[in-house]
């Protein structure tokens, strides 16, 4: 029996950027009784005193075991289960860790109730994996481009090339070799710091 | 030839030793196997990567196999524990503070002597509301389970005279030192973490609770054992051959180097080296001390997954409270220990077998031949702290159906 009808949602995730971007997804689908917790100091009373319905928690958090003591044992919360602990939906409940979250839910809510939350978070993290990893190709494309800037430099001061014969020379360096043009910028600028402009 | 691979998780301990060397040493390879190793940092997602099958094997806490079988906190998945990973290399650490009114600092003391004295802070802090909390690895681990065998046979009731609390390994030390918890049972390098920070100090081992509790089990999901027994029989025979290597003494310092690598551990060499050589860091100041046995990974047939040691522990579940008990659970229990795969898997390539499948815990005080079916086999003193012994038959009487 619920004890009241909105649903009280915790976000346990020491990542504050995954949590808002999780929050976020909650909150325009209506759910507006939200908690983050990204502190590991004083969570388990932060738990208790706000008394969730469903408890999200990335998989990669080390206090997962220390929050499913809690759950089995705090005599303030309304023992809080694994999720689909009734077996109906292994295929969710794979899909949730392939995403990498964990949900923990007070027993007696109705399946039909998680599931959509469930499913909203699957989404929402897997939406920030993929945009962690644009953000990476982004900044390691910046990381590159900068690479190939400073060894065209190089070139261009200690050959006197221009600065099209430069990019010339780096990319049939590359071919020849089958490597990235940014690699050979960078082993050109690692052999350079070495030979310390011999 | 293509390899098969196998997945198996792992939490980052010492005593992941013997998966982490069947890959990096090629035993596994040798017996036709890609061991993918997947590191966590909680038990639980080592266990929901098992049960959900992102992973086919598992370094695990025994109890959590037979907790995990029962349906505790999780939906019941049937586990089975065919190989034992290694027995102790835990330790009870409590504030510096704390210790100097239990024992000697710096080195190993009588355990009933120091539990004695610990009753008395224990009675005195509880007669003040102020009960000791004490933190244990999770709520089924052999940790909390030494941790209240030791304090029950000490005469302190660990369900009402203390509170027992989990704190995940990586904060123990953090905990000690903010006053969180009074003491801690957790496993390598954690002990010495808190330690090496001046925020705790060693009193016991767990090896002088009990010779030789079990400690880290192999657990696979039963149905995969049965379905794939040719994989889960030559991922035993790895393993078994990396126990034969972490217990050569030439290979102390190759072994503590693989563990310390950042995908595993991810630490400094010495303080696992230390823990490799049964070398205990008991106090800040003072030398490491050789504590033999500390933490028994493979001689003496550790790895035999011995009935009996699944009994101790359904029972100790018991006691805690964490099962009710009854004989149709027991039972169950005990099934989760496989000696009948441990032999399928490793007879044929000839190391020792037990005759016997079970054995009256803690009964062995000197070395003792023990009947084999092959080989030669001297069990080493098992005895706990408290000189009782444990009968999983006369326990199995008491229990109603």
């Amino acid at each position: 029996m619920l004890r009241r009808n909105r649903m009280r949602i915790a976000i346990v995730d020491e990542s504050p950027a995954r949590a808002a971007v999780i929050r976020e997804g909650l909150e325009a689908s209506g759910l507006s009784e939200i908690i983050v917790l990204s502190q590991r100091i004083g969570l388990v009373s932060r738990i208790e005193d706000f008394a969730p319905d469903v408890i999200l928690i990335d998989l990669g958090n080390p206090q997962r075991d220390e929050l499913e003591e809690l759950f089995a044992v705090s005599r303030a919360l309304a023992r809080p289960v694994a999720m689909f602990v009734d077996r109906t939906d292994n295929a969710a409940m794979e899909a949730a860790i392939d995403a990498g979250v964990s949900a923990y839910v007070v027993d007696g809510l109705k399946a039909d109730r998680i599931r959509p939350i469930v499913d909203l978070a699957i989404k929402r993290f897997n939406a920030f994996a993929q945009l962690k990893a644009e953000l990476h190709e982004a900044r390691s494309a910046l990381a590159d481009r900068k690479t190939v800037d400073a060894a065209k430099a190089l070139l261009m001061k200690k050959r006197g090339l221009d600065e099209p014969a430069a990019y010339a020379a780096l990319r049939k360096a590359a071919m020849d070799r089958g490597r990235k043009i940014s690699d050979v910028a960078d082993a050109l600028l690692t052999a350079e710091k070495l030979m310390e402009g011999l | 030839m293509s390899l098969d691979v196998i997945r198996l998780g792992f939490l980052p301990l010492v005593d992941a030793a013997l998966p982490i060397l069947a890959r990096e040493l090629g035993f596994a390879e040798e017996e036709g196997i890609d061991l993918v190793l997947v590191r966590d940092l909680s038990w639980a997602t080592v266990q929901d990567r098992l049960l959900y099958g992102q992973t086919d094997a598992a370094h695990l806490v025994a109890p959590l196999t037979i907790a995990t079988t029962l349906g505790l906190g999780r939906p019941a998945v049937s586990l089975s524990v065919p190989f034992v990973l290694g027995l102790n290399g835990n330790a009870i650490t409590f504030t510096p503070d704390l210790a100097t009114r239990l024992t000697a600092i710096g080195g190993p003391g009588d355990v009933a002597a120091i539990g004695a004295r610990l009753k008395d802070v224990v009675l005195a802090a509880k007669g003040v509301g102020k009960k000791l909390r004490l933190g244990v690895v999770h709520r089924y681990s052999s940790h909390n389970y030494m941790l209240r065998y030791w304090l029950l046979g000490c005469g302190i009731d660990p369900n009402d005279d203390v509170e027992i609390v989990t704190v995940a390994p990586p904060f123990a030390a953090d905990a000690l030192a903010a006053g969180e918890v009074d003491g801690i049972c957790v496993g390598a390098p954690w002990n010495s973490v808190a330690v090496e920070r001046g925020d705790g100090v060693v009193v016991a081992t767990t090896s002088q609770i009990w010779m030789r509790g079990v400690e880290k089990a192999l657990a696979m999901k039963t149905d995969w054992m049965e379905r794939e027994s040719d994989h889960a029989h030559r991922l035993i025979k790895a393993l078994y051959r990396a126990g034969e290597a972490f217990v050569d003494p030439e290979k102390v310092d190759l072994i503590s180097e693989i563990l310390a690598r950042p995908v595993y551990l991810d630490r400094a060499v010495e303080p696992i080296r230390r823990v490799v050589q049964d070398r205990v860091f008991f106090a800040k100041g003072h030398e490491p001390i050789h504590i033999p046995d500390f933490m028994f990974q493979h001689r003496e047939a550790a790895n035999f997954p011995w009935v009996s040691q699944a009994a101790w522990l359904y029972a100790q579940m018991a006691k805690a409270g964490h099962v009710e008990a009854n004989s149709d659970d027991f039972e169950s229990a005990q099934r989760v220990f496989r000696p009948d795969v441990y032999r399928a898997a490793l007879g044929p390539i000839g190391v020792p077998l037990p005759n016997a499948s079970a054995k009256l815990e803690g009964s062995i005080s000197d070395s003792l031949g023990v009947g084999t079916t092959q080989g030669r086999l001297i069990l080493g003193s098992d005895r706990f702290f408290d000189g009782q012994s444990f009968d999983p038959v006369a326990y199995g009487k008491l229990l109603k159906k």
